[in-house]
């Protein structure tokens, strides 16, 4: 919300606009999708994906996905320019199929995680993350 | 065989007789004799456990006016129930009648003529003096602080909290939990908390670098009260961050993080806890989602958004009380534990009238102590006020006004923003505005009094950010304040719309022309949660403002048209 003159500045050229409104999925981030599951459909179950539902700085937000029969998890930032985060593959070997990181997010947008599983099948999991300019807290 | 949910809603149900019948009384004693000390603090012990709660404070030490809100909508699921029902249908929910103290304590409506009745409410020697009447029934009750403890005076601005620290200590809280605390910086915290008596707890509170959980700040604490075996885990403000300048405390992150609360469920259930209580700086309708998520938590004490309840509300087995704000109120819950399960409860919100409750001479005395120092500069007469001013309220309150109007005038804005937030005492028509009640509603350590322009645009945009985190449906993104209250400029907002089209019609109402959005504005406010804001200190340009007009009067504000209710 209030700002300093400096933010003022940055209005000025519109940067701060991008936290207006959630942003929407991109013709990227479908694509991306559908070359990760080659058009196969995309179900709910062995995926977690842990995001903050408001994020504290939209430049480093923490993520963190889990499943324990994916062979690989493909994170995407669905309202960002380049969508695509990171995909993870996993082994028969792998200890955990865990990973966490952190990702700069344009604005209020969907996270998704996609996992593709040990028998072939496609699930997912969605999280809505805030980019808020701030406010003031009771 | 009677199942612990039988048996829960039973004693709910108990508890809700035994509170509507109590309050019908009070209405009733209220309009023939006055109440007495042993009547509001009337309790039968219930039980092997009691729990006393006092939450967000805001560093008021000596009786005030407060002044609940008329207007607190609440969105999705929560839309018309508590703490989302006020005044008249409060009232009739509860079965409180017309007039009486509890009309006056937890609801709006006739406030002035009642204040005028019924005197102030509050003050930690008063305080102190129910805590001590519930010890001398259950000794080892545990008193459990919401937190919003150690803001919201001169004189805990003046000595960065350590009034409210000296205070409290003298209490002997068991356990507390955080949010305005951080505002102090994180240095003059680590400083505090290392020197508590008592434990200082969020299963939230994270280091920022590492997002690991912080080790200065705990996530739960085991206590032996009554035979039982006690797990009290804390949960501070999760977007501190966001709603307060995180540039004070860059060490810390927070979130609500309830998969990490589940797992601290989990594991002090497995080390033996019979009775689980989460000690919560969340907000109501926060701590109400996450009861339906996170499973065995038995009572939640809910801080931060300020409501008074006189009865907990149950989601699922667990029970959530909500104990107001500002020393008004203390809540004392008894509980039956029995076998490791929360059998039964009984419950009271206690509401503190001043001029009932015999103050604790040695609580008043380390009050006085504290308050010496700065005795003369509390007590300055900078002007008075024709009109209530108070500040709750969803959309304005007339102290806000007051401040949007010092904005304006002082500093020469189009349009003046004040924040949202919900401390800060009453003052009745006719009383002298002190320094003391100027800073109780201004106090803070980012008070700074800024001025920038803004395009219409981007003031849309602001109006849509802060309205979202009041009326998004989801109780998770919401963080818990009121609306930004503006002044000079006036705008309809729908509650019922999605982000980005609940506000319309804005409107500059020194001219009566619709705000341009490629047009720039002269902007004032205060409270930036951006580092380096620059402008003098909000209580100087609203003292040089009062001082000016002499009195003040807040008139009918009815520049926020409000639909989709």
């Amino acid at each position: 919300m209030q700002l300093t003159r400096r933010d003022a500045i940055l209005m000025g050229v519109g940067a701060t606009f991008m936290t207006a409104l959630p942003l929407h999925v991109s013709a990227a981030g479908e694509d991306a999708i559908a070359a990760f599951t080659g058009g196969a459909d995309v179900g709910q179950g062995d995926i977690k994906l842990t995001a903050p539902e408001i994020a504290e700085n939209g430049n480093t937000v923490p993520i963190e996905v889990s499943s324990e029969t994916a062979t690989e998890i493909m994170v995407l930032a669905l309202g960002n320019p380049t969508p695509a985060v990171a995909t993870f593959k996993y082994g028969p070997l792998s200890a955990s199929r865990t990973a966490s990181t952190r990702i700069r997010l344009a604005g209020t947008q969907d996270v998704v995680a996609i996992a593709k599983l040990e028998d072939g099948s496609f699930v997912q999991a969605t999280s809505t993350v805030k980019v808020t300019i701030g406010g003031c807290g009771g | 065989m009677v199942s612990r949910r039988d048996f829960l809603q039973t004693s709910m149900a108990a508890s809700a007789i035994l509170g509507a019948s109590g309050f019908g009384q009070w209405g009733r004693i209220a309009a023939q004799q006055t109440l007495s000390q042993d009547q509001l603090l009337q309790f039968e012990s219930y039980g092997n456990v009691s729990l006393i709660h006092i939450t967000d404070i805001h560093a008021q030490l000596k009786p005030l006016y407060f002044r609940e809100p008329s207007v607190n909508l609440g969105v999705g699921d929560n839309k018309g129930k508590v703490p989302h029902i006020t005044g008249a249908d409060f009232r009739r929910l509860y079965g409180i009648e017309d007039g009486s103290r509890s009309h006056y304590a937890l609801s709006s409506g006739d406030f002035t003529a009642l204040a005028e009745g019924y005197g102030r409410v509050g003050g930690l020697d008063r305080v102190a003096t129910v805590i001590n009447q519930i010890r001398s029934e259950r000794p080892d009750a545990l008193l459990l602080d919401g937190g919003d403890t150690w803001h919201g005076s001169f004189t805990c601005h003046h000595t960065e909290g350590q009034d409210m620290v000296d205070v409290m200590n003298a209490l002997k809280p068991d356990a507390m939990t955080f949010h305005w605390e951080f505002t102090l910086g994180s240095e003059r915290v680590q400083e505090i908390v290392e020197g508590l008596p008592f434990a200082a707890l969020g299963q939230n509170i994270f280091d920022a670098e590492w997002d690991e959980p912080s080790e200065l700040f705990p996530p739960y604490k085991f206590f032996e009260r009554g035979g039982v075996k006690i797990a009290v885990i804390g949960q501070a403000f999760p977007y501190m961050p966001i709603a307060n300048p995180g540039w004070m405390f860059p060490e810390y992150s927070f979130g609500i993080r309830d998969e990490n609360m589940q797992k601290m469920v989990d594991q002090v259930r497995a080390e033996g806890a019979e009775l689980v209580v989460c000690l919560s700086h969340n907000g109501f309708d926060v701590d109400k989602k996450m009861a339906g998520i996170v499973k065995g938590i038995d009572v939640i004490l809910s801080g931060h958004t300020h409501d008074a309840l006189p009865e907990p509300v149950l989601v699922g087995e667990t029970i959530i009380v909500a104990s107001g704000s500002n020393g008004k109120f203390v809540s004392r819950v008894d509980l039956d534990v029995q076998d490791g399960r929360m059998m039964g409860f009984r419950h009271k919100l206690i509401p503190i009238f001043s001029d009932v409750i015999t103050p604790d001479p040695e609580v008043a005395a380390v009050i006085d102590e504290v308050r010496a120092p700065y005795a003369d500069a509390l007590a300055e007469v900078i002007g008075k006020t024709d009109s209530l001013l108070y500040r709750r309220g969803n959309f304005n309150g007339t102290w806000d006004d007051v401040i949007c109007d010092a904005l304006l005038s002082e500093r020469e804005a189009d349009i003046a923003l004040s924040p949202g937030v919900r401390w800060g005492p009453s003052l009745l028509p006719g009383d002298d505005i002190t320094r003391e009640d100027l800073w109780n509603v201004t106090s803070m350590s980012y008070g700074e009094a800024y001025r920038t322009e803004m395009t219409g645009e981007y003031l849309h945009v602001v109006l849509e950010d802060v309205a979202d985190n009041l009326f998004n449906p989801d109780p998770y993104y919401q963080q818990g304040g009121d609306m930004v209250r503006t002044g000079g400029l006036g705008y309809r907002i729908d509650i019922s719309k999605p982000q980005g089209g609940r506000i319309s019609n804005m409107t500059l109402l020194k001219t009566g022309e619709a705000i341009d959005p490629a047009k720039s504005y002269q902007v004032a406010g205060w409270a930036s949660v951006n580092e380096g804001t620059e402008g003098p200190p909000i209580w100087d340009v609203v003292e040089a403002h009062i001082r000016k007009q002499g009195t003040v009067s807040a008139p009918e504000n009815d520049s926020v048209e409000v639909v989709g209710i």
